[in-house]
């Protein structure tokens, strides 16, 4: 995996993440420009322009759930055939992102990404 | 039919205080295009707030929406307007039984059957009432009585089953039928186009609040931006987006083209069976998208 960006302290809570069987990358995103914060992904993975685009979506859903009385978002889920994005909110507004294969427990994925939101702030 | 709604709408654009929206409105619903028939009704009734048939007409289609606490309103002040209007008392009648209130059914199809004798309907629905009243206010009879209820109750539904307003035609392309028959198909079902216009369904907040057109604001494009992620990362195709919030959550899938299905339930129903639920929905959706090409 590459770490490029990845400012000290938030190493561990990418750690949490990545470690997890199945997860191919993970990354720190501002929520309101969707830029990278730090990342750990596998090589070819476009962490650019999947945070903007992570961000975005984020974004929507959260307008979205609000509109609809449902409160603030806690975790998404974007299934594909080949695999899945997830997210979970930071109080901070710092989404955690993990890119993962199809047969990853999401289960488990979804609680590492809420510990890492709890250690990010 | 088709033929006399045209007629009947160019005649309305011509002289939009004119009477026709009444016949108009009616054979909408008779064709199933309820929301059109809504529409039609409640224009109408802002034109002439205090014409009976308009309440009536208006109540009629509330009831095809399956909103009979509004519908039970229209029919109470188109009484209050002509207490002898025959669709009023009929349909009070019918949502007497519909909540179970036999004494009330019948004491508004007697009032009906009064100014009505010769109406087939009233008749038949006072005969099956009265037989349900008798069976459900037997309580004295004992053992003998057991299946009393379970007849009365029988009764009771086949006299709403006469009094029912006329159901309107299979109509596969009406919006408000794209979920019909499906769980929360009136507050927590929503299909939209790529651009976040509604082609089916609605959403309702935990107020009760209509809020389905600002969530289709804020989903629109997410079909787009979903697919391009996925693209991006080499994930095939997006079959969902499960979202999890404080108060509830959300399932969004692509039934075909660019339209986006959401379902909306709140925290008591786990991911797991809202995404089963999204699939039968979503199933229903693609139908009646097919059916529209």
């Amino acid at each position: 995996m590459t770490d490029a960006s990845r400012p000290a302290g938030y190493g561990p809570a990418l750690d949490l993440v990545t470690r997890v069987r199945g997860v191919r990358g993970a990354m720190l995103v501002s929520g309101d420009d969707g830029l990278v914060v730090a990342e750990q992904l596998m090589e070819g993975i476009k962490g650019v322009a999947v945070a903007a685009l992570a961000a975005s979506l984020a974004s929507r859903l959260r307008r979205a759930m609000e509109a609809a009385g449902l409160g603030a978002s806690l975790f998404w889920h974007l299934q594909c055939d080949q695999g899945s994005l997830l997210v979970v909110p930071a109080p901070s507004g710092v989404l955690i992102v993990a890119v993962a294969e199809p047969d990853v427990n999401v289960g488990l994925v979804r609680l590492e990404l809420l510990r890492a939101a709890e250690a990010v702030g | 039919m088709s033929d006399e709604i045209k007629t009947l709408s160019s005649q309305l654009a011509q002289d939009p205080d004119s009477l026709v929206f009444l016949r108009l409105g009616e054979l909408l619903r008779q064709k199933g295009q309820v929301d059109a028939a809504h529409r039609v009704a409640l224009t109408g009734l802002e034109r002439h707030p205090h014409l009976a048939d308009a309440h009536d007409l208006y109540a009629r289609v509330l009831a095809d929406k399956r909103d009979y606490e509004r519908a039970f309103d229209e029919w109470d002040m188109a009484l209050r307007i002509a207490p002898n209007h025959l669709g009023a008392l009929k349909g009070l009648a019918f949502l007497y039984f519909k909540v179970g209130d036999v004494g009330q059914a019948v004491a508004h199809l007697e009032a009906a059957w009064k100014h009505a004798p010769d109406d087939p309907g009233v008749a038949q629905a006072l005969a099956l009432a009265q037989g349900a009243r008798v069976g459900g206010e037997s309580p004295g009879a004992g053992r003998a009585a057991a299946g009393e209820p379970e007849r009365a109750a029988r009764a009771a539904a086949a006299a709403a089953a006469e009094l029912a307003p006329a159901t309107p035609a299979a109509a596969p392309l009406d919006d408000a039928r794209v979920f019909a028959g499906l769980e929360g198909a009136q507050e927590g079902l929503l299909l939209l186009d790529a651009k976040g216009q509604v082609l089916g369904g609605a959403l309702k907040d935990p107020r009760g609040r209509d809020v389905t057109d600002a969530v289709a604001a804020y989903l629109a494009g997410v079909s787009h931006e979903a697919a391009r992620t996925t693209k991006l990362l080499g994930l095939g195709r997006w079959s969902g987006v499960a979202a999890e919030g404080k108060l509830g959550h959300i399932h969004l899938t692509p039934p075909g083209g660019d339209a986006v299905l959401l379902v909306v339930r709140d925290r008591s129903v786990p991911m797991g069976r809202l995404a089963i639920i999204a699939q039968r929905a979503a199933a229903a959706a693609r139908r009646w998208l097919e059916l529209d090409r």
